[in-house]
């Protein structure tokens, strides 16, 4: 009544009752040991290991922790301290300075649902800290993640270790058909410079004047692109492509793709030096329907489909004249 | 920045059906394109009579050959049923779904074509 | 000629060749089945050909088909086994084709001139 703080009720206060947090204290204002017993797993307020009262570490419960329990994450041990269960990772390490790149194994704890995103993370945070890669969004929607998982170009952040390590090997290299920056990175300039040669820009041709553009959605124009438009240029096709692997200046799947959805759009001004763009000695032509881009296609994109439309829109525009 | 050799894949990126039906493809393209100077060659030898021709007839009955003759009917047959597919796709619009069984069945007929011809050899 | 336009008119022709020779191909498939029976001899082609204005037309056909054809796929292995397109393979390309031509032609000659055995 007075205002002045009340002294908390007699007895230890219950878990997690104290207003502010902060420790148990007797009216006196002395820490209140830890309840007798095992604390209950996430009940000490600021994390930490549990302790008996003279301060030694408590042994881990029986049985295999529960799994995420482990406040700190990390592996799950059994009371002597063996790991239940590992992956033998081989790793692509090196590339720095032009310095030759070599295989590098790693022990890594298996866990359920686990990624091979989750794989390259674990090794990066708590093996070796030099290991470099890139990821983003880690829900496969960005396509950073991108490297040759067992032989195949695949998203990291989606493809589950138990459907490519069924035995527990696994193999990570960077991308195929790029140069490799360090470790699991590349360099993406190529490919993208040969997405500005296939002219996979749109080039305008209305005006604020002009009114809007009418595209039908059931149009065949329309639903042609549709089917291509989903890319978001991870190089997971141009790293399968095996024309791409022989033929140095082949424009590559994406970009090829990616003109063809524009060759589509009656919007576009560009349309016969586009057309000049893809079918030149590194372009459409040059595919030869291995189909690798379309089989790997984290999108399920087609650019086989793609390219071939091209090849046949290429050869009426030269007939035509449209192409010189 | 020093960037480092470029990787490249192995069997393990291959293997799936359309890169068998290039692999095909071309194989057979290859081996008909090498064979056709060979065959007019040897049918050119009836400029000089029936049996010019006959003789090197003669010497097409050497087991070997005849086993030549039945894997070329092969290739011809194979890259004609690749050839349609290819020629599917390109004019009449991909279909993904019937790739495998286009492929299939090219094979599958070329096969066909090759035995009738062996066991009329025989 | 710009590449691009060289690439889709040879393309455009091999596909043309190609749907030509598709026919012809059905036609020399079947001939073949049905009529080597128990090995070949130049009687049994020669019975066929010798006169016929029919085979020269389809044989005539082919070669022109094959004359096409094979050149036009042979070039785009030599540009990729060689790493790139050059001027070298195109003119040995046509040679190729006025090859096959020349000796398809004499064949066809061989074997429709003349009288039957």
């Amino acid at each position: 009544m007075t205002g002045l703080p009340m002294s908390p009720p007699p007895g230890r206060p219950k878990e997690g009752s104290l207003p502010l947090g902060g420790k148990a204290r007797s009216a006196k204002g002395a820490l209140i040991g830890p309840p007798p017993g095992r604390p209950k797993e996430g009940s000490l307020p600021l994390g930490g290991t549990a302790r008996s009262a003279k301060g030694a570490l408590m042994s881990p419960p029986p049985g295999r922790p529960k799994e995420g329990s482990l406040p700190l994450g990390g592996t799950a041990r059994s009371a002597k301290g063996a790991p239940t269960s590992t992956l033998s990772v081989r790793v692509w390490r090196g590339g720095a300075e032009g310095a030759g790149g070599r295989f590098v194994t790693y022990k890594v704890p298996r866990v359920p649902a686990q990624t091979v995103l989750d794989v390259v993370t674990h090794i990066q945070r708590r093996i070796d800290a030099t290991l470099a890669y890139r990821f983003a969004c880690r829900v496969g929607m960005c396509g950073s993640c991108a490297m040759t998982v067992n032989g195949r170009a695949r998203w990291t952040c989606r493809t589950h270790v138990q459907t490519v390590a069924g035995d527990g090997a696994l193999e990570i290299a960077p991308l195929a058909h790029l140069p490799v920056i360090r470790d699991l990175v590349t360099d993406m300039g190529e490919f993208f410079d040969k997405w500005a040669r296939a002219k996979g820009q749109f080039v305008p041709t209305a005006t604020r004047h002009d009114d809007f553009a009418t595209i039908a959605p059931a149009s065949q124009e329309r639903r042609a692109v549709d089917a291509a438009i989903e890319c978001i240029g991870c190089g997971v096709c141009y790293a399968s492509c095996d024309v791409v692997r022989w033929n140095p200046a082949y424009l590559g799947p994406a970009a090829l793709n990616r003109a063809w959805t524009l060759v589509n759009d009656p919007r576009d001004g560009a349309h016969n030096q586009r057309l000049a763009a893809v079918a030149g000695d590194a372009g459409c032509h040059a595919c030869h329907t291995h189909q690798s881009c379309t089989d790997r296609c984290p999108k399920q994109l087609s650019p086989t489909a793609s390219i071939a439309s091209l090849k046949r829109k290429a050869a009426f525009a030269a007939m035509t004249g449209a192409i010189q | 920045m020093n960037a480092s050799a470029i990787r490249r894949n192995d069997w393990r990126a291959r293997g799936h059906a359309g890169w068998w039906a290039f692999a095909v493809h071309r194989i057979s393209g290859l081996g008909l394109a090498v064979f056709l100077p060979a065959h007019f060659l040897v049918l050119g030898q009836a400029l000089t009579g029936a049996e010019a021709l006959d003789s090197v007839l003669a010497w097409t009955e050497r087991p070997l050959v005849k086993m030549s003759e039945i894997a070329l009917v092969f290739l011809l047959a194979v890259h004609l049923g690749g050839g349609l597919r290819l020629l599917l796709a390109e004019f009449g619009g991909w279909r993904a779904a019937w790739q495998p069984a286009l492929i299939a069945a090219a094979g599958g007929i070329a096969t066909l074509c090759a035995l009738l011809f062996a066991l009329n050899l025989a | 000629m710009t590449p691009a336009r060289r690439q889709s008119l040879l393309w455009l022709a091999q596909r043309g060749s190609a749907v030509v020779l598709a026919l012809c191909v059905v036609v020399h498939v079947a001939t073949m089945i049905v009529a080597v029976r128990g090995g070949l001899t130049a009687a049994e082609i020669l019975g066929r050909t010798r006169g016929s204005v029919a085979w020269a037309a389809f044989y005539g056909l082919f070669v022109l088909g094959v004359a096409i054809h094979a050149p036009i796929g042979l070039r785009t292995i030599l540009a990729e086994v060689r790493g790139g397109h050059a001027r070298g393979i195109d003119a040995a390309m046509l040679a190729f084709a006025a090859g096959l031509l020349a000796l398809g032609l004499r064949a066809i000659f061989a074997v429709t001139t003349g009288s039957a055995p």
